[in-house]
């Protein structure tokens, strides 16, 4: 064939970009060719497909897109870890003359990959997934406000995912760092598909999550039940508010950004270039406007979960309420006025790096005050040291070391000293780790029995739980320690041979983090198979005070047979208390949204735009585009969206869980 | 001042279990205060953050559910008393370290010329500073010295006790400028200049480096800073002088093609224009400086005509390709105005003689210049030319 007619075909995309001389990717290509046919031929051979499309993929029910999102972030963060300990083994080898085992152009993709999969595929998905779980099983809601563009955020989600890993194995992914600064990331110093790979994946995941972001905004303010006041809400639906608020009001200036950039890489345009009036600064400017928040979008679920699991597990209610409240709503919106706090060093004037590390620091008064309030919960309470709650106090001793250290990056004489060390990155893994990865792991313990109607395995949780805790100290307490001598970030080989020793310890660190997630994988494996031990049919087995604990574990499809009715802010701990009654009659069909599978093929097209603009493949961009006004349009003409769980079906489950129940007593 | 002292022992005795804690034990004043700064935070937060911890560990360990001695009140949630404490603990700490930083941010700002040499000693303002004009290349540094004509690749030294006034720039992408035993980083931009003044105290061969990563050869973006003694150095320019070669527009543009772990290199003498054309972004003949197009701009513009005064970009040092979908990549061709307008950089902040201690008590001790508004949103200070 003519070379034009290939490139017409194909684009940019030849034999020559899929990676063949990097041994290590054909051999991980090898391991996930064969694990990814091996799933799928167990999924055909057991005849799987069909279920695994009407029941899940095609699903609008908010407690299995949750589910699918913490898979997701599961599954990512295996992906983002092997990055993390090959950054560690190269560190730890590369000295003395050494080039450690990776040369430039892929360490200088796996630390970019590494930090884009551990925000946006790691932390992202298990935040949102936990909130779409939790949230309307907390306000008694049936589902959230549009159970459609649930679905379709997911998937969104999903092929954002899908584009960074066909990076791994076709082409190469950024080279940039993860905020993509330019004028690295122009076209000038990027020219390859890497920068392009990062944008789309970000453009396709970032719809996803500004729609979710609406969605539960709108199901927090509208759905609530009757009773439930705004300063009823239970903390986490709070923290997931203010979160969600932070989203919606934050990533459409991501978007924006990268569309800049885009334009600057695939037009010519001069935003963010040396001459012809671009600048750089002001993409450094933006992208940390959206990055900051981000932070904050990240955490606030987190503390969420820290005050339900706090509270749950003292057998007391929540100290401080009406502070705590108050609290997030102001860390939500001082989170807007620090953004230059990452950019002290871009030579702004004094007065502004000074007004900028005041407002930093004055977040962590709210922080502290939150910090306080769990304390106080925990005084004069009966602690269950089950593992949400060991979660719990390992955050508050990893938290306030991170909180400290961040307040100390927000004095500027002091973050000149330590920008871009790896003290910075001993800080933003401590406040992550610390705060949203244990945050997570206490909400995937706590809330995984109302789930799956079983608790998880006790002894694999705290294998886990000490191979995490110890095992961030050993990987991060060596990189404080580095930053103090002055090592900066996202090097790759080293001269100095006295430093070997604090990154060999931090390879440690991050093997004895691996053995935790392994043990997290064991966990859910033994706790499959001991289910039937493990079991749970009250659907509260923690003694808990949320809604969520009001019906059964896991919920019926339609979560609650009548909406609830609240009184007190620890609502079902109030019901309890007052001796409260399941309703054993008078059901009536109940209204639901029905399946669709729109939003699988939507995000389908969106992630072949995607691939078809990295590469230049311009028909197929093209096409896709077309076919996703195509499907959004025709989508408009489908009236079957909503049915009735007729009554009989409403009497039969509730049936059953009332014999579930006299069982137990 | 006492307290300041027993501070400054804390990291010596950090420094001398065996690691080099550059950051804690640096040899410039600049860097010595900002290390000041760092303790002086962490104690001022430690006063907060020990006894969260300690409560933490109590509270856990007290209100076990084995322990049933202890007090139980589950519907205790509120506490006015409380409340007021949790809130303004942390506050009465930040407003400590708020008037610190204000203080040390202005005290401390990069831009701001030296009030002294160090603790006890006022910078003698009969005495030049050095200076020194530095260009982030892929990946290596170039420093000029326009005082002695000369100019090295990866090789810097200055007299112990001179202040030093670095003018920063890059050529293509952004790199920080960090020497941590001489003062704090500040990033360098193509097309824009940053500022920074230190001085180094003790002589001694340090390391300096990029801090901000910036492409394939960014590992081996480091070269050496020599404190010299006034003699050491002059025999250190000397060398250089006697290293011969000329450091012209035709040799930068040779030299600032990407290469990685540049060996040193030195020239006896330089184009005394060259900083200059690097920072406007035109030492290639035939291209517009930037400085002369913003003072055409700054009169109104060159109008429609001016569009059409750009030439096809036939070279660049980085393999440049124009866009998949845009026009070819051009560059804005030089006119012939027969003086162009001579770039003025940016002005520092002119610091008074001064050696009193950086605190935050009492307030009221930098002077220092408003910025224009227009410029205070971004917080936009590097540029060029007015």
């Amino acid at each position: 064939m003519s070379p034009d007619l290939l490139k017409l075909i194909f684009g940019r995309l030849g034999l020559e970009s899929l990676p063949l001389h990097e041994p290590i990717v054909v051999g991980t290509f090898v391991v996930v060719a064969l694990g990814g046919a091996t799933l799928l031929g167990g999924l055909t051979y057991f005849r799987l497909w069909g279920y695994l499309w009407r029941e899940w993929f095609t699903t609008v029910d908010h407690k299995r897109i949750g589910i699918m999102y913490m898979i997701l972030g599961i599954v990512m963060l295996l992906r983002g870890f092997a990055d993390a300990l090959m950054m560690r083994g190269q560190q730890m080898l590369a000295f003395g003359g050494s080039e450690g085992y990776l040369n430039a152009h892929h360490y200088d993709q796996v630390f970019t990959a590494h930090g884009v999969i551990m925000i946006f595929f790691v932390a992202m998905p298990l935040v949102t997934g936990l909130m779409n779980y939790v949230v309307p099983l907390q306000i008694g809601a049936r589902d959230v406000s549009f159970p459609f563009l649930n679905n379709f955020s997911f998937w969104m989600t999903v092929g954002g995912a899908v584009l960074v890993m066909a990076s791994l194995f076709i082409g190469e992914f950024a080279r940039t760092g993860w905020l993509a600064y330019p004028p690295l990331s122009n076209i000038g110093y990027s020219p390859d598909v890497g920068v392009d790979y990062y944008i789309w994946a970000l453009q396709v995941a970032g719809v996803g999550t500004t729609l979710s972001g609406i969605n539960l905004i709108c199901t927090i303010v509208k759905l609530r039940c009757p009773g439930m006041t705004m300063m009823k809400m239970p903390v986490f639906t709070w923290t997931s508010l203010c979160t969600n608020i932070l989203i919606v009001a934050s990533f459409p200036v991501l978007t924006v950004v990268l569309a800049l950039l885009s334009l600057d890489r695939y037009v010519g345009t001069n935003f963010f270039t040396n001459d012809f009036g671009g600048s750089p600064m002001m993409y450094v400017n933006l992208i940390w406007i959206w990055g900051h928040p981000e932070v904050y979008i990240l955490v606030l679920p987190a503390f969420g979960i820290f005050s339900e699991v706090t509270s749950t597990f003292s057998g007391k209610r929540l100290f401080g309420y009406t502070s705590m409240v108050y609290a997030t709503v102001v860390i939500t919106i001082l989170s807007y006025l620090v953004w230059l706090h990452h950019f002290f060093t871009m030579g702004s004037g004094a007065s502004v790096n000074s007004f900028f590390g005041i407002t930093t620091m004055i977040i962590s008064i709210p922080t502290g005050a939150k910090m306080f309030n769990w304390l106080f919960t925990m005084y004069r309470g009966r602690i269950r040291y089950e593992l949400p709650m060991m979660w719990t106090i390992a955050f508050m001793l990893t938290f306030v070391l991170g909180g400290m250290t961040g307040v100390l990056l927000a004095v500027p004489p002091a973050d000149f000293v330590l920008h871009n060390s790896l003290f910075l990155i001993a800080h933003f893994h401590n406040v992550i780790i610390g705060g949203v990865v244990f945050g997570a792991f206490a909400g995937i313990n706590y809330w995984f029995p109302k789930a799956f109607g079983f608790k998880l395995d006790v002894f694999w949780g705290k294998l886990s739980f000490w191979f995490w805790v110890v095992g961030f100290y050993l990987a991060f307490m060596p990189l404080y320690v580095l930053g103090l001598m002055g090592v900066t970030r996202r090097l790759r080989v080293f001269d100095d041979p006295s430093l070997q020793i604090w990154f060999v310890i931090a390879a440690i660190g991050a093997f004895l983090v691996f053995l935790g997630i392994l043990s997290m994988l064991m966990q859910f494996a033994v706790s499959l198979l001991k289910r039937e031990q493990l079991k749970d049919v009250t659907g509260d087995p923690w003694d808990a005070r949320t809604l969520e604990w009001a019906t059964s574990s896991p919920p019926p499809d339609y979560n609650f047979a009548f909406t609830p009715v609240v009184h007190d802010n620890d609502a079902w701990w109030d019901m309890k208390k007052r001796g409260y009654q399941r309703p054993l009659t008078g059901f009536r069909p109940i209204h639901m949204p029905s399946s669709t599978g729109t939003g699988v093929i939507l995000a389908g097209l969106a992630t072949a735009m995607g691939f078809g603009l990295i590469w230049y493949i311009w028909w197929l961009a093209a096409a896709s585009f077309i076919a996703m006004l195509v499907v959004g349009i025709g989508h408009t003409f489908n009236y079957h969206r909503d049915f009735d769980i007729p009554a009989d079906d409403v009497i039969r489950t509730e049936d059953a869980r009332t014999k579930l129940l006299a069982g137990v007593k | 001042m006492s307290r300041l002292k027993i501070l400054a022992l804390l990291p010596l005795a950090v420094a001398l279990s065996g690691c080099n804690y550059v950051v804690l034990a640096p040899a410039g004043d600049i860097a010595a205060q900002q290390r000041d700064l760092v303790i002086i935070s962490t104690v001022l937060m430690l006063l907060i953050v020990v006894p969260v911890m300690a409560l933490t560990v109590l509270f856990a360990w007290r209100y076990r559910q084995s322990n049933t001695a202890a007090r139980y009140e589950p519907e205790w949630d509120h506490s006015t008393k409380l409340e007021l404490v949790i809130w303004s603990a942390p506050l009465l700490i930040i407003i400590c370290l708020g008037a610190l930083t204000w203080m040390g941010t202005h005290l401390l700002d990069p831009y701001r010329t030296l009030g002294r040499i160090k603790a006890e000693q006022a910078v003698d303002q009969s005495k030049a500073p050095l200076e020194v004009d530095v260009v982030a290349l892929d990946w290596k540094w170039l420093f000029i010295y326009p005082d002695y004509g000369i100019a090295t690749v990866n090789d810097l030294a200055a007299p112990v006790d001179r202040p030093i006034n670095f003018r920063i720039t890059a050529s293509s992408v952004m790199n920080s400028f960090y020497i941590p035993a001489l003062a704090g980083q500040i990033y360098a931009m193509p097309g824009m200049e940053t500022k920074l003044h230190a001085v180094v105290n003790h002589p001694g061969t340090y390391k300096g480096f990029s801090a901000n990563y910036s492409g394939a050869g960014f590992s081996g973006m480091h070269f050496n800073f020599q404190g010299l003694d006034d003699k050491g150095f002059d025999a250190w320019i000397a060398s250089a002088k006697s290293a011969g070669g000329s450091l012209g527009r035709a040799e930068y543009l040779q030299l600032e093609k990407p290469s990685q772990n540049e060996p040193v290199r030195r020239w006896g003498t330089i184009d005394s224009d060259l900083y200059r054309l690097i920072l406007n972004m035109c030492v290639e003949t035939g291209k517009m400086c930037q400085s002369e197009m913003m003072a055409i701009d700054a009169k109104g513009g060159a109008g429609h005509q001016g569009l059409n005064n750009t030439l096809p970009l036939s070279y660049d040092k980085y393999a440049r390709r124009g866009t998949a979908l845009g026009p070819e990549p051009t560059f804005v061709a030089g006119t012939c105005t027969p003086d162009a307008p001579q770039g003025k950089t940016t002005a520092s902040i002119t610091a008074p003689v001064d050696t009193a201690p950086l605190l935050g008590a009492g307030l009221k001790r930098p002077t220092f210049a408003p910025l224009k508004s227009s410029s205070f949103f971004l917080g936009q200070r590097p540029k060029s030319d007015s």
